[in-house]
């Protein structure tokens, strides 16, 4: 049993539902819990924190056994090293802010680790909070002291039930750079559950795709998100993210050049410092493919690809996968461009990428 | 005036109302939790005494507390002193006799503690007892005044249980409705009105406390 692992396996049945799952899981970065409402993401994510039984369940952390239903081993909720986020913040009333964070903080020497309250305060940038009542929080500050208060256990393994799911756009905009900071930041691997796919994309370093109580995929992020065979992940919101480096800013234009090893995207807006990594997300309806390089376009992003597969469906459009240089990019055209171009597994092609429908993160 | 019984009602209310807070507590946890088909059946039985005529209560209770009943000869066996017509009597009485003062405000405030914040505090790291007494102890004091006055005020106004259970023994069973009641057997009117006059106005104050506190926490 590796010690680098998180090993699930959940069986489980309720009336209209059921939950079947086995899968292994690296305990490192974050790990993406994707799937529609109903999919069965939350009752998973309850049945690893020992709030849900299931009939059958074993679940194996970093070699730790918390749970083998065969061998009568299962450990109460309190005894399993996770720092929990659900949906909705569920701060206690009775406790000002500070008294929420010392709530796991207190209770983590168990474990024997014990992390600063100062520390965590700053890295969600509660200072001037502490001394508020919960009830006087805006919903963006009461998860992130949710958030902070989960870290503060110093738990083994972070589980994130759709923490923003509750919150408005703007809400959710504050909330995203302190998630990009845990990422960063901290050792303990998160796993998040999210039917979001801009956030999956922004957060996760490697994806797991749930339908109907069934593991469907799972894997690296980059290589999920350009499977085919995926119906939640080949709809509307099909799409690629590919790994680059900021190679310079346009401050004329304010454009920012990200290099990749199929060449170089130019996006809007001024993304990080030079050298810096950035993830970019490309929907596969904004972009399309010619033959030969257009001499006049108004598109940016020009980059020569070689179709990789072609979806053989007899709906108006097509989800074709492309190469380009060693990332992969999903792109959705018309069945009748496809038809009309003979475009072929194989065939060189360039694929134009409006800059504006690129997001950085 | 003789305040002797109205400092006995005082001490057995005060004793029983603390009792009622400690049993109750996971009485009341139980029938707010649970899911059982039980439930019902014991909601009924914890309510007996609201609707109970006291004598009837009082009559079995002087049968079981009885030197030949079943818990007054164990009690007789283990201290050598009877149950019945003794202050400790009255103190067991009065328990069964308050109990629905202080089941219902305690469930009802259990009832409104949030599972899920429950489930929040387990998940940092609290055991089932220690998430009772950290997080839905300190969210229902609300229901804790309840309780307490509620229980307090209903046993100093208790009679026909204590009548039976305890006689008139003075200093030892005699409380200040007893007290009341003997005075005006003898026609001492006088110093039936001084007693009654304290009880009216001191279960006044105490209702007007509760319901004062109320409606603070209500505009909270």
């Amino acid at each position: 049993m590796s010690h680098d692992t998180l090993s699930i396996q959940f069986a489980l049945s309720r009336p209209g539902f059921s939950l079947d799952v086995s899968l292994d899981v690296p305990m490192r970065g974050v790990t993406g819990l994707f799937g529609a409402s109903g999919a069965g993401k939350t009752t998973l994510l309850r049945c690893i924190a020992g709030l849900e039984r299931p009939e059958s369940g074993r679940l194996v952390v970093a070699g730790q056994t918390w749970q083998d239903d065969e061998a009568h081993v299962s450990r109460p909720v309190h005894a399993r090293d996770i720092g929990y986020v659900f949906q909705e913040p569920r701060l206690f009333a009775h406790l000002d802010v500070r008294g929420n964070l010392q709530y796991g903080r207190q209770r983590s020497s168990a474990n024997g680790r014990r992390l600063e309250l100062d520390a965590v305060v700053e890295l969600l940038g509660l200072q001037g909070l502490l001394d508020r009542q919960t009830a006087g929080l805006s919903g963006g500050e009461a998860q992130r002291v949710a958030i902070a208060r989960a870290l503060l256990r110093a738990p083994r393994l972070i589980l994130m039930d759709e923490p923003l799911a509750s919150l408005d756009a703007a809400r959710k905009d504050e909330i995203l750079p302190f998630l990009d900071r845990l990422h960063a930041e901290l050792a303990t691997p998160i796993l998040y559950v999210s039917h979001n796919i801009d956030e999956v994309c922004r957060l996760c370093d490697h994806l797991v795709v749930i339908e109907g109580g069934r593991v469907v995929a799972d894997g690296e992020l980059q290589s999920v998100l350009v499977r085919m065979d995926v119906p939640s992940l080949s709809g509307e919101e099909a799409g690629s993210v590919i790994a680059g480096s900021v190679s310079g800013y346009d401050a004329e234009y304010d454009l920012t050049s990200i290099r990749f090893s199929g060449g170089e995207f130019r996006v809007p807006g001024h993304h990080a410092g030079t050298g810096s990594p950035l993830r970019l997300r490309i929907r596969a309806s904004d972009i399309s493919l010619c033959r030969g390089k257009p001499a006049q376009s108004t598109i940016l992003n020009i980059l020569s690809a070689t179709i990789d597969e072609i979806e053989d469906a007899q709906g108006a459009t097509r989800l074709l996968r492309l190469r380009v240089g060693e990332e992969r990019m999903l792109a959705r055209i018309t069945r009748r461009s496809c038809d009309e171009l003979e475009l072929r597994q194989g065939d060189r092609v360039e694929a134009q990428i409006k800059a504006v429908a690129v997001r950085g993160f | 005036m003789n305040l002797g019984p109205l400092w006995l009602s005082v001490q057995l209310a005060a004793i029983t109302m603390l009792l009622l807070l400690v049993i109750c507590t996971p009485l009341s946890w139980w029938l707010a939790r649970t899911a059982s088909r039980m439930k019902p059946a014991a909601q009924a039985i914890v309510a007996l005494p609201i609707v109970l005529p006291p004598t009837v209560m009082g009559f079995y209770l002087l049968i079981l507390l009885g030197p030949s009943g079943a818990i007054g000869a164990w009690w007789v066996r283990l201290t050598g002193d009877a149950l019945t017509f003794t202050f400790g009597g009255l103190v067991i009485a009065s328990c069964l006799y308050s109990l629905p003062f202080a089941v219902q405000p305690l469930m009802n405030a259990f009832e409104s503690v949030d599972k899920r914040n429950l489930e929040a505090a387990w998940t940092l790291g609290a055991t089932r007892r220690d998430a009772f007494f950290s997080v839905a102890l300190p969210q229902s004091t609300r229901g804790y005044f309840a309780a307490a006055v509620l229980s307090f005020a209903h046993t100093l106004g208790e009679f026909g249980v204590v009548l039976m259970v305890g006689g008139n023994i003075p200093g030892e069973t005699r409380v200040i409705s007893i007290a009341i009641y003997d005075q005006v057997e003898s026609l001492n009117y006088a110093a039936a009105h001084q007693l009654s006059g304290v009880l009216l106005v001191l279960a006044f104050v105490m209702l007007l406390a509760m319901f004062v506190m109320n409606r603070r926490w209500q505009r909270q």
